[in-house]
């Protein structure tokens, strides 16, 4: 991945398969180091799944269905001395709390640190593939502090209007590049 | 600075778009490849250039973009399926924003197959 918001489009993607209803992306950076968290409500993973995904060497065959994804996230985390840490809850054991978080730390002064890129086509492509999901999006650095929740717009919008009409993605795209632009 | 409160005119304007839309049958399907695979090697532009270019392509009525999985060929994504009743279904492989605009002219608007950027063509190279 050329950019590190292709890994949150990727990561999030894998939170839409797992049947979530809210999926929260959270990208905080200190200056130093950017912390990029995926939530969500979804089916979650049984332990012995996680561990696979951890390491996709560990296991068999059954991590295919889980795929290259999250080895990719770990790859540009660790290659600048970040990691990457998941914990799950399947709905078999946690039927009322069940999900996924995933977070990954990577340092950006680090010569291999990947740049964000095109975040915004990230969230705006998240909502064009998926209006009846909601996502909780919040990237917050020294330069800017940029928050948008589908929930929210909902209330606005009302019921009738899907969030993945072009305009209303042409308004999302045009109001987050003005919150990155506000300060 | 623009705010939520923005919606809400957007709502109003929108009302009578949305019958419009629903009564428009929206006959083509333009699928793309949305998987790691597809993500990594450039589908999130091509992506972008189908929502864009149908509005501005007037193809609104005609049209609806839509993402999926991995469709198992990941050697040549981005991959683009597009969906037609009553054809066959054509593949595009190794799309870029630049052949998204060449497809939806010559293919969603003039409904002339763009030969080159075709599975079969990229397999007798």
């Amino acid at each position: 991945m050329k950019e590190l918001s292709l890994n949150v489009l990727d990561i999030a993607e894998n939170s839409v398969k797992a049947g979530a209803t809210l999926v929260c992306i959270h990208l905080i950076d200190d200056g130093n180091v950017l912390m990029m968290t995926v939530t969500d409500d979804g089916c979650g993973m049984k332990e012995e799944i996680l561990r696979g995904v951890i390491d996709p060497f560990y296991t068999t065959r059954t991590t295919r269905s889980v795929g290259l994804g999250i080895p990719l996230l770990k790859l540009a985390a660790e290659q600048t001395g970040g990691e990457v840490t998941i914990t799950s809850r399947h709905v078999s054991e946690y039927p009322e709390s069940h999900g996924t978080e995933i977070s990954a730390r990577f340092y950006t002064k680090h010569i291999d640190c990947a740049p964000m890129g095109d975040i915004i086509s990230t969230i705006t492509t998240l909502i064009q593939g998926h209006a009846e999901i909601d996502f909780e999006f919040l990237h917050r650095s020294k330069d800017f502090d940029v928050h948008l929740d589908t929930r929210e717009m909902r209330q606005v919008l009302g019921a009738e209007i899907p969030l993945n009409d072009p305009e209303i993605l042409t308004w999302i795209a045009q109001y987050l590049k003005n919150l990155y632009e506000k300060n | 600075m623009k705010s939520l409160a923005e919606l809400a005119a957007i709502r109003e304007k929108m009302k009578d778009k949305i019958v419009l839309r629903e009564g428009g049958e929206s006959s083509v399907r333009i699928v793309v490849g949305m998987a790691t695979c597809g993500i990594a090697a450039g589908a999130r532009p091509v992506l972008s250039a189908f929502v864009e270019g149908v509005e501005k392509e007037g193809l609104a009525g005609k049209a609806i973009v839509s993402q999926t999985g991995c469709i198992g060929i990941c050697q040549y994504e981005p991959v683009v399926e597009v969906m037609e009743p009553g054809k066959e279904k054509i593949t595009y492989v190794k799309m870029t924003p630049e052949k998204v605009e060449k497809v939806l002219k010559e293919h969603i608007k003039g409904g002339k197959v763009v030969q080159e950027y075709t599975i079969a063509a990229a397999k007798n190279v």
